[in-house]
Parts: C-alpha cells; sequence; structure tokens
C-alpha cells in the first residue's frame, strides 16, 4: 500500500501468531486474525493502517477484510490512545445501577467524553457494551480488568491508582 | 423433482433451489434488493420475506429452500405487511434525494418504495449521513444512500476476485467503503455500478448527463476484445450516453469489463476526422468524398501500375468488421495487389500455410469454466480478456488446477498451481520442458524435429507436474495470449503447444486480439489466402516484410501505425519513404498528418453496421447505433464506392448484410484443407540480447477508441508509461528508481521514467507499447540499451 508506510512485525510478534495459526487448518488462517490484531495492538495499545497492513500480508489476506474485523470489535482502537483505557458499560443493567451517573462522575473527573483520550495521554474513556457482568452493575472494563458493584467513590481509588 | 405451490399455482423444480429461483422462473416477481442470481445468498435486506404455509414468521425467499407440497404467498396479507415493514426501515436512513440522484426513474428503491412503501413517514429523528469515498474516475459514490445489501461487496470476493470493498464498523454505523480512501482497481469494477440496487454507487462518466427515460437502448457487440460482449448502449438525440451489459450466458453473462462499458467515452474525441483530406505539395485541404475517393484511387492505380503491385500493401485493424475486412481485400486484390495483413502486432509468420481457418478458441467461452487443468502461456488473460479470467477464475473455484508460463509474474484473480517465470527468449524451451517430461514418463520417442534439441533441456519438478496434471485431469485447455503471439518464436510456440496437446489431450486456444481476428481469416485479410480461406494464385506478403522491405504504397485501414504496429520506428520509416499512404481513420493525429497523403474520415464502430466474428467463431452482426457525423461514413461503404469506382465486379452492396450473406454462402460450399504438417516447426534456437526489451499493450492502450476514453486513462494512471524493471537491474544498470533514463532501441532514443517492478525478470525492460512516448522504439522484444 502506497499511501501509508510500511510496518513490519517483530519477531516475537510472528512467533506468537505463528502459535495461533497452528490451532487451524492451514487453509483457514483468517481464524488467527482476532488474536493477530491483539498481539500486534499490544504494542502501542492501538492499531495503525500500516499495521492492520502487515497482519493483512501476514495471514494473506485482503486488507479490507482486516479492516472489516478491525472496526467490526470494540477493543481494537484505531486511533492512538492513553496509557490506561476505561471502558464503562452502558446497557441496561448497568444503567439501572446508576451508570449515567458514573460516567458523568467519570467524564468530569478525567476531564474528557467518551471516545477521547486525555490531554497528558494518560486516560482513554469509552463506552462498552455488555461486560456480561449484570450480577455486579455498574461494571467498567480497565486496562482489561473487570471492576464491579463501582460508585464515583470506588472508580475514583482505581482511577487515583493507575501511574 | 420437488412439486411445491406459489401463490397457489403448482410448480416443479430440482431439490436445493430456493423459492424465490422457482418464482423467477415462473414469473411471479418477489421484491429483493440484496439477492442476484450470480451472487451468494446473503438474506441480509429482508425485502423478499414472504408467507409459507406451515411456517409461523415470514421467511426470506432468497434463503428459504424449496421442499415438497410447500405452499408459498407472496402477496398474501401477512407477506405485504412483512415487506412494507422492511421497506419503512430501509427509508429510514435513506435521503429523499430521489429529484438530484442519478438512478432516480431506473432505481429498484425507488420502485419498491412505490410499490410498499407509505406515503408519509413516521420517522421523524434525524437520518444518518455517511462520507463519501473517492473510488476513481469511473464510479461515483453517495454512500448515504446505502442500504447495504452487499452486492459490491459480494461482487469482489466472489465474481472480481479482489476484495477491495468491504463492510466496515457495525450495526447502524457500518459502512461499504474501502476504508483507506482509495481507488478501485480490479478491470470489472463497473458492475457494481449495474449491481448497486440504488444511487449509492453510479456511473462516474454519466453522472448528471441523462435521465434513464430520455434514453433508447440499443445493441451492439464489444469492439475491444475477442470475447464479443453484449452491449446495450444508451443513446440519446444520437449521441451514446452510457454502455450497459446485455445478458449473455454464453460470453458475457451479466457482466462487462470496464473497458467495453466506458471506452465509449473515447467516441467524442477532438481529433475526430470529419472531412476528407489530401495533401498536395506538402498542404493538407479538405475535399469532397468524390475528389478524395478519385484521387486516391488514380494514385494507387499508378503506383500498382508503374512500380508493380508488389509494391502496394493494405494493413487493417484486427477489431474492423468482417464486412469491412472482406471489401478491404477484394478491392486491393482486385486491382491486383495481394499484400494485405491484419496481424499488427505479430512477427513470427512461419506456420501461417499450417494455421486452421481461422485462429481462436476450441472451447467454447462457457466450457472454460469446466476445464479441469489449463496452462496459460504468454497471456496476460486479466488484462487482455477480463471476462475470460472470470470464467477461468470460475474453473478454479471448482478445483481446475491453473498454470501459467509468462516473461512477467501477472496478478491473477485465480490460484496458480505453478507458475514459471521466465526470460522471453526462454518461452519455447519452457514449454518444451513440459513436453520432455511427458515423452520420458511415457517413454515415447520424440518427433525427430525436436529429439536432437530436446536433449539438452533438463526437466524440472514444476514441468513434471504440468505435465502431469494436463494428462491426468480432463478436459484440459492451453491458452496462448498476445505475448505468446506477438513472440519472435510464435510459431514455434504455437506448434510446441499442438505437440502438447496431441501429448496431453488437451486442446489448444489462441487468444486473438482486437475484436475481429477471425473474422479477418475468413475474410481474408491475409498475404496468403482469400476468403474462407481460399487459396491464392497470388501470395501476397506478410505485415513484417511489407514494413521491412519499404513499399510505395500503403492503404491503411483504422490503424494508428505507430502505436499499434510490432515495431514503429519501422513503420514509421516505411510510411515516410512511400509515394503514397492512404488512412481510412476516425482521427485526424498529427502522425497522420506528417505521413499520410490522403485521410478518408470513417465511421466509429458505434456508428456502422457489420459482424463481428470472436474467438469462438460465433458471427455477431450489429447495426449502427448511433449516425456518423455528416461527412463521415461507414468503412464500408466507402470500400463499395471504391470498388465500384475501379470498376470491380460485383461490388454493389445495398447493406452490410449482403456482404455478410456473401461471405456465409461462401463458406457452406467450401471447406478448407489445410495440409497437416508432417513435423512440427519447432526452433529453440534464440538469440540472446544482452537487455531485452518486453512489450505488451496496455489494457487501455489496444486501439485508438480506448486510448482516447479519458476516464479509463485516468484509472489506468498508475499503470503509465516507463521503463518497468527489476531492482536488481536498477542496481546493475546504475539507475533509479523514480529517475529517469534513457532507452536506446534501433538507434533511436526516448527519456522515460524508471519504474521499479519487480515482476520483470532479469536481463530484460518492460516498455510499453501504444504509447505516444514510445513510438520512436522498434521491435517489440528486441535488444536495447538503458542508461542514465
Amino acid at each position: 500500500m502506497a499511501e501509508t508506510e510500511l510496518y513490519k512485525l517483530t519477531e516475537t510478534m510472528c512467533g506468537e501468531i505463528d502459535q495461533w495459526i497452528a490451532k487451524f487448518p492451514p487453509e483457514r488462517k483468517q481464524s488467527a486474525l482476532l488474536a493477530s490484531l491483539h498481539i500486534v495492538q499490544k504494542e502501542t495499545g492501538w492499531l495503525s493502517t500500516a499495521q492492520l497492513n502487515a497482519v493483512a500480508d501476514y495471514l494473506g489476506l485482503a486488507y479490507v477484510t482486516v479492516y472489516e474485523v478491525a472496526t467490526f470489535y470494540s477493543m481494537y482502537d484505531l486511533q492512538p490512545v492513553g496509557r490506561h483505557k476505561v471502558h464503562l458499560c452502558n446497557n441496561i443493567s448497568c444503567m439501572l445501577n446508576g451508570s449515567e451517573k458514573l460516567s458523568e462522575h467519570v467524564k468530569a473527573k478525567l476531564g474528557v467524553e467518551f471516545g477521547a483520550t486525555t490531554t497528558d495521554g494518560k486516560f482513554t474513556l469509552k463506552h462498552a457494551e455488555c461486560l456480561a457482568a449484570c450480577a455486579g452493575a455498574p461494571a467498567a472494563q480497565i486496562d482489561g480488568v473487570h471492576y464491579e458493584n463501582l460508585t464515583p467513590e470506588k472508580i475514583d481509588k482505581i482511577l487515583d491508582n493507575l501511574d | 423433482m420437488i412439486e411445491l405451490e406459489i401463490d397457489g399455482k403448482k410448480v416443479e423444480a430440482e431439490p436445493g433451489n430456493m423459492i424465490i429461483q422457482v418464482a423467477d422462473a415462473m414469473g411471479v416477481y418477489i421484491p429483493r434488493f440484496c439477492y442476484h442470481k450470480k451472487l451468494s445468498i446473503a438474506a441480509n435486506c429482508r425485502m423478499c420475506l414472504v408467507e409459507v404455509e406451515k411456517i409461523g414468521k415470514p421467511v426470506p425467499a432468497c434463503a428459504t429452500p424449496i421442499s415438497q407440497g410447500m405452499r408459498v404467498f407472496t402477496k398474501s396479507e401477512k407477506a405485504l405487511a412483512a415487506q412494507r415493514a422492511v421497506m419503512e426501515f430501509l427509508l429510514i436512513n435513506h435521503p429523499l434525494d430521489c429529484p438530484i440522484c442519478d438512478q432516480g426513474g431506473e432505481c429498484e428503491l425507488q420502485d419498491l418504495a412505490l410499490g410498499y412503501g407509505d406515503d408519509l413517514s413516521r420517522y421523524t429523528e434525524g437520518k444518518r449521513a455517511v462520507d463519501d469515498e473517492n473510488l476513481g474516475s469511473l464510479i461515483a459514490t453517495d454512500m448515504t444512500r446505502c442500504i447495504h445489501c452487499t452486492r459490491c461487496v459480494r461482487f469482489g470476493t466472489e465474481v472480481a476476485g479482489m476484495r477491495e470493498l468491504g463492510t466496515v464498523w457495525r450495526g447502524e454505523h457500518m459502512e461499504i467503503k474501502t476504508f483507506v480512501g482509495k481507488s478501485l482497481t480490479s478491470e470489472v469494477s463497473g458492475n457494481i455500478i449495474d449491481l448497486c440496487p440504488v444511487g449509492a454507487l453510479t456511473s462516474k462518466p454519466y453522472r448528471y448527463t441523462a435521465r434513464a427515460w430520455e434514453l433508447q437502448q440499443r445493441y451492439t457487440i464489444a469492439p475491444h476484445d475477442c470475447l464479443g460482449s453484449h452491449l446495450n448502449v444508451h443513446v440519446r438525440r444520437n449521441e451514446v450516453m452510457r454502455v450497459v451489459p446485455r445478458e449473455s450466458e454464453a460470453i458475457n453473462e451479466t457482466w462487462l469489463s470496464d473497458r467495453d462499458r466506458f471506452s465509449y467515452t473515447g467516441l467524442k474525441s477532438e481529433d475526430r476526422l470529419n472531412q476528407p483530406m489530401i495533401k498536395q505539395s506538402g498542404h493538407w485541404q479538405s475535399v469532397s468524398w468524390e475528389v478524395a475517393l478519385e484521387y486516391m484511387l488514380e494514385a494507387l492505380k499508378k503506383v500498382i501500375a508503374v512500380q508493380g503491385p508488389e509494391q502496394a500493401a493494405g494493413i487493417i485493424s484486427p477489431s474492423a468488421t468482417l464486412e469491412e475486412s472482406y471489401l478491404f481485400q477484394r478491392l486491393l486484390r482486385g486491382l491486383g495487389c495481394p499484400n494485405i495483413d491484419h496481424r499488427l502486432r505479430q512477427i513470427d509468420f512461419a506456420d501461417q500455410d499450417s494455421m486452421p481457418l481461422y485462429p481462436g478458441l476450441k472451447v467454447k467461452i462457457a466450457d472454460l469454466e469446466q476445464q479441469r487443468a489449463v496452462l496459460i502461456i504468454g497471456a496476460n488473460v486479466r488484462q487482455e480478456q477480463p471476462l475470460l479470467a472470470l470464467r477461468l477464475r470460475k474453473a478454479n473455484l471448482k478445483g481446475a488446477q491453473i498454470f501459467c508460463i509468462n516473461p512477467i509474474d501477472y496478478q491473477v484473480n485465480f490460484n496458480l498451481n505453478q507458475k514459471l517465470i521466465c526470460h522471453p527468449t526462454l518461452l519455447p524451451e519452457m514449454l518444451a520442458g513440459i513436453i520432455k517430461a511427458i515423452l520420458v514418463k511415457q517413454a515415447i520417442e520424440a518427433p525427430t524435429t525436436i529429439a536432437e534439441q530436446l536433449k539438452s533441456i533438463q526437466v524440472t519438478e514444476q514441468q513434471q507436474a504440468i505435465a502431469e496434471a494436463l494428462s491426468v485431469n480432463q478436459p484440459s485447455t492451453i491458452l496462448l495470449g498476445a505475448i505468446a503471439q506477438q513472440h519472435p518464436q510464435a510459431a514455434t510456440l504455437r506448434s510446441l503447444a499442438s505437440l502438447l496437446a496431441e501429448l496431453t489431450g488437451a486442446s489448444v486456444n489462441l487468444l486473438t486480439e482486437g475484436a475481429n481476428t477471425a473474422g479477418a481469416w475468413l475474410a481474408g485479410a491475409v498475404p496468403h489466402r482469400g476468403a474462407v480461406g481460399l487459396t491464392q494464385d497470388k501470395l501476397g506478403q506478410t505485415i513484417a516484410e511489407l514494413f521491412a522491405e519499404p513499399r510505395k504504397a500503403y492503404v491503411l485501414f483504422n490503424v494508428e501505425p505507430a502505436q499499434d504496429c510490432a515495431n514503429p520506428k519501422q513503420v514509421t520509416k516505411a510510411l515516410q519513404q512511400a509515394d503514397l499512404v492512404v488512412a481510412l481513420t476516425p482521427y485526424n493525429t498529427p502522425y497522420l498528418q506528417q505521413h499520410a497523403d490522403v485521410l478518408l474520415p470513417i465511421a466509429h464502430h458505434a456508428e456502422t453496421s457489420g459482424t463481428y466474428v470472436n474467438a469462438e467463431g460465433e458471427w455477431q452482426s450489429f447495426a449502427a447505433v448511433v449516425s456518423a457525423p455528416e461527412q463521415v461514413k461507414p468503412g464500408w461503404k466507402v470500400l463499395r464506392v471504391l470498388g465500384n469506382l475501379a470498376d470491380l465486379a460485383d461490388f454493389n452492396y445495398t447493406a452490410s448484410t449482403e456482404i455478410r450473406d456473401e461471405l456465409q454462402g461462401m463458406l457452406a460450399n467450401h471447406s478448407l484443407k489445410v495440409a497437416k504438417q508432417v513435423q512440427p516447426r519447432i526452433n529453440l534456437a534464440y538469440t540472446k540480447h544482452p537487455l531485452t526489451r518486453i512489450t505488451e499493450w496496455p489494457m487501455y492502450r489496444v486501439d485508438g477508441l480506448v486510448r482516447r476514453a479519458l476516464p479509463l486513462q485516468q484509472a489506468a494512471s498508475h499503470d503509465s508509461v516507463g521503463i518497468r524493471i527489476n531492482s536488481k537491474m536498477i542496481e546493475q544498470l546504475q539507475l533509479a528508481a523514480g529517475g529517469l533514463a534513457t532507452v536506446e532501441q534501433a538507434g533511436e532514443s526516448v527519456t522515460l521514467p524508471v519504474i521499479l517492478d519487480e515482476r520483470i525478470p532479469q536481463g530484460c525492460a518492460l516498455i510499453a507499447g501504444g504509447f505516444a512516448e514510445t513510438e520512436v522504439l522498434a521491435e517489440s522484444f528486441g535488444a536495447i540499451t538503458i542508461h542514465v
């Protein structure tokens, strides 16, 4: 792709991707796509077009196939992100248990809207669809870790403890 | 067979069919957007919901297989209610911009909204808008109108074999796009315009120029490749507004290549010749037809009488119609001149006496899908015959093994089991290796002519695999493309292919140039045979000889000599020294101004009636779809008048169909007996140059019309003219990719950009023909030098 700069997958990445490829029949390399994107995303926390193209080339897929998958799932970020990703659930159980208030609180605390990153590059705030933690609503996923029964105080403590 | 009932009518159908297929076959219309008979079933628009007895909910007719005793209701209250509900949802985000939408008047959504939509929307919330991407010079986008049927995406994935558009984001944010905003590069991309049921994807060149109800639909045949795809030309007030495919299962199915679809944009070129012209003492003047024809005929007769008939030559385009080719050769032969040829880009004619009645396909185009093994030799199928490549892709998806022997590692839209990429001079040897593999394996003695030559050849594993596949998997096919036929050893390649075919049971198929190579042979536009292959008392010389040993008079029919012929430098030199150059041409170009003496304006293919014989031997006649400008005449009429002026017998045709019928009559009463060569003419010896030029005519440079089709030229801008060469060679010759370098060939030189292209083999540079920039160069596969 001429428009975007080239990106080369690191040897470690290729090694990890190869493990996933090995789990599927040889003509089904596409099955390793989700895992491959996670592996590459670990590097910077988000995926650039050049990285998506590199994954496509590695798995022998059309570029647009990788774009489709990367844009479909909310756990891939296609824009630069902060050091910590804060996903607040806004689905029905959480909403009934105060997620709206929690959202307002976090937005005010971090000073950003959903989908944005704080100016110091520390936090990226995002909505999450149901995190399958309805019994512990309201719930959040912060840097891949689930937190349940949240209150403004509780989430303050969690966020304050992150560097 | 299963019996079922649709709307009260009993019908029998094969199990496995979907309800919509059976309904379509019996003429019951079920509304649909995403279903298309040539694409996979997606069932995502839900418009085709119908009621089926004993099934509670309405079911999608496109994705519900029929079953015994099924009772389907397509217009019951329940079905209609479901269809209306779907329509209401589809219209939620669809803009109400039909008055400014190009699809208005021929829009499936508009039509069905009339039938199933409400007259008032209950939806008062905001509609969503979607950004447009620039998909290039051929396809306009208004993605806010998209209803996500995914026909365009499925076409790319399934038919074209190039996934360029996809569905990105999800749910209510879903969009159809390339995501990175790139132009589509598929050579059949225009088909998504037809597939799009709404105005999201429309034709960019046609945009805002006409309304569907102003257009008249006329039928013709595509003039750019040997398939002869069926076209519907849409005309308004004697102007071609656009071209769409006419369904033909045997040839183009429901598709069309971009070249056939958009070449009409070249019809209105600024350099159109509108009046006969003659050059007298260096000055051009417009004259009447009478004066021009008398002048030309006198001058031509004089050359023939004074200098001898061998001093005249007639060169005609392989895309001229059957009628034009026939009258052209009759006129020249009538005047005593047997030097007639249409094989503009070929060099090697050593086997022309053993050629069949006409070269072409032994396999029907549609039957290519049934092949189990295919060997492609010297062909860039995707560029040469885009729709033929789609057939090969289908065969491939059904399990056919496909192999190629090419000088360039061309991108194809199917899987190649093996590819042998080699220096062009080694093409015959590569092919001979496959033959040797079979001879060794089956312990057959090699024919004496090549036994000696085969000795030194080492058979590779790849060649063995190809030999094996061609013999075992039947039916198998060998395809020889443009590069094979333009090759300096084309006769050897053809003979080797025939020998390989004999050994394996494969058929040999020639993918010929232009739209009417088969017709040109049938019409007798070759120097060694008359119409329908009749033997001639006076044999003419081939086009290669006609330019290598310059003649005193040339008659050119719809040929742009320096861009259409194999050795432009030699052609220009020959024309320069000639006493008389007559060009029957649609164009008035500086080149012709300089080199011709008489210019006669002839009609484009769209402005004339005639016949093209496609590569499978199908005679396809068509009428003019528009009339030519006043002083421009159809070629066959010009030739007829010339025949009359020359007092030649039986030249009184009143319609082009009479000419065709005459030829057909001759063909019925005559059968060509080609003496089968006892020994194939095979010569593997070659001269290897330090640096060899490879020449191909890019997809949009093959004839005058496409060269003038601006949107196609823009679409191919990434494929611009230059010195294409691999990185090793760049280093070796101390060039810089992206910089300029000078190519020298036969004493002429031209400076062109250096383009890094790793597909090119070592020792070669690809410098395309068909460009003004490369007009000064010489042979297609000649020696060159390159320096900064």
